[in-house]
């Protein structure tokens, strides 16, 4: 029985190591993907342990910050908003039971104090507890108050950014939410269809109407094609890609300049202007501008829309069949998010250099160790040159065109307004969404913004531009 | 140097775990822990030492290592209830009291076990009767929808435990007597041997309740265990591997046939296959026992330091951890295994698998080294029946296998267990000695 008996024990060592054999592979090997399981709530669960970080705004207001509950082994740290609604959108939120978005998830690894394994293990030796840092947002609880009051509870959005650094001053995405509900009221919120939860800002593609202008003139006159001087045909209508345009009221201005056709809105001048181009020329500088590509933002890409020409759900590019000059004016199948239009204002703003938009300026850790932001260029997009003779026209439009109501008492503004068609959209029985974007003081610029009002039957000039104003102004004075 | 100071040198890793571990624990949770719950691992330690004195004086001869190896498992799994609950851990401390009994009883009062085979269909019927206790009304309990375990007043046992014990001893007395005429009488029908009809029929009968503990008990990891033993030991009392394959071929029949028309046995391979399918309900403890495992690494998060417990403990379940507000249910019986990965990594789990591989390789050479065929195939199946428990539960928290609930013998929490395991060696001892005691005086020499 002896042979039988080392076979039967070579069996079990047959077993013993298969066991071995998948104990590596759950703990090692295919760890990366068992904790990246959506199911796999151990990592929330460990984290609730830890003295999250407060975020606070520019100016020193507490945004968000963690409170305890419980003693000892068991105290877990809970999440409270103080200011509710008001940076509900950007800020996000963080409950064990719903996960994180927003910047509580994008700044998530400072917020929880995370660092290099190696630090890490010198913390353990030397007895430290983990606590996270503190996030001191970009946005300044002053300029979003402004905003969100200016939106007055239409539904719409408001994005400002300083266009020499890429600090966004306010993003507001309306209808708003209160993440302290979260925990309780999530799925009501979610299946809510106003949809609150989902941030215009960022997440929302909306035909920019006349806004696109400034992209198409850009192109246009740093590529050389044109100059400010160049004469164009503003009748009306007239045919493009075969189909009749009409201006604004079906209004004709004859033999008009480049300026003049930008400072009052000219349709058919301008799709003309984007039939010269071309649309290789003018997706380029669509593509240097931001679009077709998510934006660089420190914020969680599924929370990111992609601004673009679309076709349903993919992004057309210059070999597709476009009608270039409807997309030059802002219609075609064009779809931007208002944090791309505020790009695009911020730099003409700043002379053609796009900086990289960021929603945070300083992480400080529990040693008071500050780490500061460091601006980015994420493009440059004209020469200073074109971007001086935009800035001219802009501030035409609003001290004689079509956006003067976002003029400001002494100070110089820049701007172009929108007005996008967009009747027989589900759920709106008004015909337009609504634009600004703009920037002040003209001459030395400090803030950028792009506004826009959903399901409005107002136009960009008068509903956009005088909430634009506002944000400026709070943006100046504080 | 003697066997038995081999075995006295060999409790010095126990003592060395026992107290590296305790004091590990104790300084992570000293804000939960009094100072005399320190005391919990040196009263552990006063019981080896009364096992080993015990076996001194009755089993000189028998084997150096295997009770020493026993004692570090048990000492691992203190250390891990310790880390969990204190009052467990000094509950797990009077079992072993109550283990170190049995031990004793068995070795003292069972002078030759060879008597056992005299008693065979007692023993095999007192093992079929403790393995439907459970299904009689009144005293039967229910644990994860099966039939396990049988509460008397506020005693809960778990019979299969003294089963498995039973099923053994008749199968080694049975096939001892019977190995020479299933081989003769065998015929070989269309290419396969089969063995002879009439000998059959008693083995017939373990298969049967092997079946009938899938249905009527529901317990599959059991029935899986008395299965793999029982065909162990048939391969080895007649080298006939054809039966071997007879019989799994038969078992997985009945598995397959249960699995299609008895929901409980279908599920659990569902679960087996996808676990994350239903990851909040139905999969929700292999997934669980999975995560447990991921986060562990190489060298796991440290004694004390994994998570163990919800942070909300729903308000409807009134008991200490670990029976209420567990993230990963049952982590100090059936997924202790897991939550050893976790705090010690692979190299912890790997270190218990090699103690129950070594374990296993002293049982094997008993049964190698003894002198008569019912010694032999006592052995092998005790050390069999012991190594296959613990595949089954591993492999269930590893998915290896589809989870069953069965103890991680010597480590998971739980009395009927420690004191099944404490006969199970003190019967394996006692071959050694008779075995090791023949082989010294016939060579005159010491034997390893």
């Amino acid at each position: 029985m002896n042979g039988q008996i080392v076979k039967l024990f070579a069996f079990i060592l047959a077993l013993f190591v298969l066991l071995l054999g998948f104990t590596s592979y759950w703990s090692v090997f295919d760890a990366p993907g068992l904790k990246a399981n959506s199911e796999n709530r151990r990592a929330l669960l460990l984290e609730q342990r830890i003295h999250r970080g407060d975020i606070r705004s520019i100016d020193g207001q507490v945004i968000a910050r963690s409170l305890p509950s419980g003693s000892g082994k068991d105290r877990i740290w809970i999440r409270e908003y103080p200011y509710g609604g008001l940076f509900g959108n950007p800020i996000g939120y963080s409950y064990t039971e719903r996960g994180r978005v927003g910047t509580e998830l994008a700044h998530n690894d400072e917020l929880i104090g995370n660092k290099s394994e190696f630090l890490s293990i010198l913390d353990e030796l030397s007895g430290h507890k983990q606590e996270g840092s503190t996030v001191v947002s970009s946005l300044d609880a002053g300029v979003q108050q402004t905003a969100l009051d200016g939106l007055a509870g239409q539904a719409g959005a408001v994005v400002a950014m300083v266009p020499k650094t890429g600090e966004i001053r306010a993003m507001v995405s309306t209808p708003d939410y209160d993440p302290n509900l979260i925990p309780d009221d999530y799925s009501q919120l979610n299946s809510d269809p106003a949809a609150p939860l989902f941030n215009r800002a960022t997440q929302s593609g909306y035909p920019p109407g006349s806004t696109m202008k400034v992209v198409t003139a850009t192109a246009a006159l740093d590529s050389g094609e044109f100059d400010p001087d160049s004469t164009l045909d503003g009748s009306s209508p007239q045919t493009i890609d075969g189909v009749p345009l009409s201006n604004a009221q079906g209004e004709s201005f004859g033999q008009i300049d480049f300026a003049t056709a930008l400072t009052y809105s000219v349709n058919t001048a301008l799709a003309r202007v984007g039939e010269r181009v071309g649309a290789e020329t003018l997706l380029d500088y669509m593509d240097r501008y931001g679009f077709n590509q998510k934006p660089e933002i420190d914020y969680p890409s599924f929370q990111l829309a992609t601004s673009g020409v679309y076709d349903g759900s993919s992004l057309l590019t210059a070999a597709d069949a476009i009608d270039v000059g409807r997309v030059a004016i802002g219609q075609e199948r064009l779809l931007v998010t208002p944090l791309q239009m505020a790009e695009v204002a911020a730099t003409v703003a700043n002379r053609g250099e796009r900086m990289c938009p960021r929603l945070w300026s300083k992480v400080i850790d529990v040693d008071q160790r500050v780490d500061e932001l460091d601006p980015e260029t994420c493009a440059k997009v004209m020469d200073r040159r074109t971007a001086r003779q935009l800035t001219e026209i802009m501030k035409d439009v609003v001290s004689e065109g079509t956006g003067t109501a976002a003029a400001l008492y002494g100070i110089d503004v820049a701007g172009k307004t929108g007005t996008a068609e967009v009747s027989g959209r589900p759920g709106c029985d008004a015909p337009n969404q609504a634009w600004f974007i703009g920037f002040a003081p003209a001459d030395r610029p400090e803030i950028a913004v792009a506004v826009t009002v959903e399901c409005t039957s107002g136009y960009g000039g008068d509903v956009a531009a005088p909430i634009a104003a506002q944000v400026m102004q709070e943006a100046l004075d504080g | 140097m003697s066997a038995r100071s081999r075995e006295l040198f060999g409790l010095v890793p126990v003592a060395i775990l026992v107290t590296a571990g305790f004091t590990a624990v104790f300084i992570v949770e000293s804000a939960q822990l009094g100072g005399t719950s320190l005391f919990y691992g040196a009263y552990f330690l006063a019981l080896c030492v009364a096992a080993h004195l015990i076996i001194r004086w009755r089993l000189p001869d028998a084997d150096p290592f295997l009770f020493p190896l026993v004692a570090l498992l048990a000492a691992f799994g203190l250390v891990m209830i310790y880390r969990m609950n204190a009052d467990l851990a000094r509950d797990q401390a009077n079992w072993f009291v109550l283990g170190l009994i049995a031990f004793s009883a068995t070795i003292i009062f069972l002078r030759d076990y060879h008597v056992l085979e005299r008693y065979r269909y007692v023993i095999a019927s007192a093992g079929i009767a403790l393995l439907l206790l459970p299904r009689v009304p009144g005293i039967g309990a229910i644990t994860n929808d099966a039939y396990l375990s049988i509460q008397l007043g506020p005693i809960t046992f778990q019979p299969t435990e003294i089963a498995k014990l039973c099923i053994v001893i008749f199968l080694a007395s049975y096939l001892r007597e019977k190995r020479e005429v299933l081989v003769v009488g065998a015929r070989r029908i269309m290419g396969v041997t089969l063995p002879p009809l009439k000998h059959l029929g008693p083995l017939l009968v373990v298969w049967g309740i092997a079946m009938l503990m899938l249905i009527f008990i529901r317990d599959l990891g059991s029935s899986l265990m008395f299965f793999g033993v029982f065909l162990a030991l048939i391969y080895v009392a007649t080298a006939r591997i054809s039966f071997v394959i007879i019989g799994l071929g038969l078992f997985l029949l009945g598995a397959w046939f249960f699995a299609s028309t008895v929901g409980h046995v279908g599920e659990r391979f569902d679960i087996w296959l996808n676990p994350f399918a239903d990851a909040s309900g139905a999969g929700y403890q292999i997934s669980q026992s999975l995560f447990a495992q991921a986060d562990g690494g190489l060298f796991g998060q440290g004694l004390g330091s994994s998570l163990l417990e919800l942070p909300q403990v729903s308000a409807d379940c009134a008991e200490q951890f670990p029976s209420c507000g567990a993230i990963l249910p049952a982590p100090h019986t059936d997924f202790v295994y897991s939550v050893i990965v976790n705090e010690l990594g692979l190299f912890g789990g790997a270190a218990v698998i090699l103690i129950y591989l070594m374990i296993a390789a002293r049982g094997f050479k008993t049964a190698l080294l003894a002198n008569d065929g019912f010694s032999k195939l006592l052995a092998t199946g005790l050390t069999a029946v012991f190594a296959l428990q613990a595949f089954v539960i591993i492999g269930g928290v590893t998915r290896v296998i589809p989870l069953t609930g069965v103890t991680l013998p010597l480590i998971s929490y739980g009395g009927s267990s420690i004191i099944a395991n404490m006969i199970l060696f003190a019967l394996l001892l006692m071959i050694s000695d008779d075995a090791r005691r023949h082989a010294r005086t016939q060579q005159g020499g010491d034997l390893v």
